[in-house]
């Protein structure tokens, strides 16, 4: 048997008949990460240490005869933008290069109490700023099925584990697909939940009004497992919510699935339009009604979701200023004769200079410029407006049916540094994804074919705390 | 396009250090960018109120949830750490540069 393939609930039942210990399976992955992670590139920080006393615990208790949870053993990978206590955190920036992690996020603690093993930090666009993982500051993640490519961004460590059994599973953060992408780039699960469904607490913030944590798993089922285990309100943070809403097991005869005719356009690869057809009529052949939907401000929705994030995103990475954390100029070695930093303006100044890369940089000015005197109203505001006339166009939509299909993305991996001169590029690769984002629904990525060896993943678009519901839809389409 | 003095203002209310040969490259990309946001403006938006949080329609409560206004003590390690983690500090006081000339 091969330990690291194991999808959660199998290794679980590994563990419960003591095929392998909690011990032996970590062993596994670690071993593994030292001989392919050179080649992959998905882990920034791999904390073995942690893994291997977290590993003994849930050994010790299995040989005393507890119960354990179907997480307790299992090996994950944490990206780099959620904290663990103790383990540095870097969201592969410079600003941030020797921070120690003061606090668990609550997700890591709701792990932790169920005695999962956390294997390592993973790889990042710098501050979950870009779409293929080559804007981190140390190194970009390769795709596992073409090393050449990309593996999709923001959290392409996480998904290029799952991918390469690094991990068993991961944990990401969705702000525009960050989950999403990378996972249909990988040929893996990812799930973006409902805005507020995940506590934020311990997440470096982004853009917090579309911000949430998901799970990156190699099947459906699996990605329930995560999300049942990191959901619920948690008085840490305002915005999450304990959901009532009740998943019934979703009857695929009786099931109305829209189409939007919007997300099928012009630019988008012709051999990711014939998968993508072919899973829907998948479900047509199981019973499911098929009905042609419009998101009529579909075209808008870019535009819209970079004018508000960066604007968000102005305003939370005000914090990082060379005072409390992180990297200061005002300890630079330049500090000497002629040294420019003398006030306390040049320390902000020298030190976000220094610190951030050039996208996180584009970002913050463009949400400056936004929220500027003179601005805010053609640009912040507006942007705001127009995503009301896009919750409105999905309300609309489901009014007639219970779950939306489109492709994740336009076209499947692309090639290292094939977009990373032109930013607006860049930006066009989240097109699919951003609108659940800025209507705060959830939204997962399966798996439904390839092209030539690249994976390609179907979005299933779901009503607001129906995760378990189109995650169980995805499981009978997933390949 | 916007003009090098709005690179420099811009960067400057961000906050951010920005070299000469920066501030021709940023105007280019900044500019196409924004250009692209202008798509917006072909949108009526007269009678449209915005939405500033996502969930707001289907979370059905109050939106502002505030704590109650009281001390939770922290244990000192805590306070130490969180101390520790500027970069220049004297004793248990963060030090910065002289902010009065």
């Amino acid at each position: 048997m091969e330990l690291r393939k194991l999808t959660i609930s199998q290794a679980h039942q590994g563990l419960l008949k003591k095929k392998f210990s909690a011990l032996e399976l970590t062993k596994a992955f670690l071993d593994r990460i030292k001989k392919v992670d050179k080649e992959i590139s998905a882990y920034l920080t791999v904390t073995e240490k942690l893994a291997l006393s977290q590993a003994k615990k849930i050994d010790d208790l299995i040989s005393v005869g507890r119960n354990i949870s179907v997480l307790a053993g299992i090996p994950l990978a944490v990206k780099d933008n959620i904290l663990i206590e103790g383990i540095k955190l870097s969201c592969a920036s410079k600003i941030l290069e020797d921070y120690i992690a003061p606090y668990d996020a609550t997700c890591i603690e709701k792990l932790k109490k169920l005695g999962a093993v956390i294997l390592g930090k993973t790889n990042l666009d710098e501050f979950a700023m870009g779409s293929s993982t080559e804007n981190s500051a140390f190194f970009p993640t390769k795709n596992p099925y073409d090393l050449t490519r990309v593996p999709g961004g923001t959290s392409g460590g996480s998904a290029a584990a799952v991918a390469a059994d690094l991990c068993c599973y991961a944990l990401g953060s969705d702000t525009g697909g960050s989950i999403r992408q990378p996972a249909s780039f990988c040929g893996v699960v990812g799930l973006k939940p409902t805005y507020g469904a995940v506590s934020r607490y311990g997440l470096v913030a982004f853009a917090s009004s579309l911000d949430q944590i998901g799970p990156i798993t190699k099947t459906a089922e699996d990605a329930k497992i995560v999300f049942e285990a990191i959901s619920g309100k948690d008085p840490k943070d305002s915005t999450s919510v304990e959901s009532k809403t009740p998943n019934p097991k979703p009857q695929i005869p009786k099931l109305k699935i829209g189409v939007p005719k919007e997300y099928f356009i012009k630019g988008m690869d012709p051999e990711v339009e014939k998968v993508i057809k072919t899973a829907i009529k998948k479900f047509e052949n199981l019973g499911a009604k098929i009905e042609k939907v419009s998101l009529a401000h579909t075209k808008y929705a870019l535009a819209t979701y970079y004018l508000i994030t960066n604007s968000e995103a102005s305003a939370n990475l005000a914090r990082y200023d060379g005072i409390k954390y992180g990297l200061s100029s005002s300890l630079s070695l330049s500090q000497g004769e002629g040294s420019n930093v003398k006030t306390l303006l040049d320390v902000y100044l020298q030190s976000r200079a220094e610190g951030f890369g050039d996208e996180v940089k584009r970002r913050i000015m463009l949400g400056t410029y936004a929220l500027s005197a003179g601005y805010y109203d053609a640009y912040y505001l507006r942007a705001q407006r127009v995503r009301t006339l896009i919750k409105e166009d999905f309300d609309k939509a489901f009014q007639k049916v219970d779950i939306i299909l489109t492709p994740t993305s336009p076209t499947p991996a692309f090639k290292i540094g094939e977009k990373i001169k032109d930013p607006l590029l860049m930006y066009l690769s989240d097109i699919f994804t951003v609108s659940p984002n800025l209507v705060g629904l959830p939204a997962v990525s399966i798996p439904v074919g390839f092209v030539g060896k690249l994976p390609v993943g179907l979005q299933i678009i779901g009503k607001p705390f129906e995760e378990n519901k189109i995650l169980k839809i995805g499981q009978v389409i997933a390949t | 396009m916007i003009s090098k003095k709005d690179v420099q203002h811009i960067a400057k209310l961000a906050r951010l250090g920005v070299t000469k040969k920066e501030e021709g490259k940023f105007r280019k990309e900044l500019s196409s960018i924004l250009d692209y946001f202008n798509l917006l403006k072909g949108v009526n938006v007269s009678r449209v109120e915005p939405t500033f949080h996502p969930a707001e329609h289907f979370l059905n409560r109050k939106l502002n949830i505030t704590r109650e206004d009281i001390e939770k003590p922290q244990k000192s390690e805590v306070k130490n750490e969180l101390v520790e983690a500027a970069p220049q500090r004297k004793n248990r006081h963060i030090k910065v540069k002289a902010i009065f000339q």
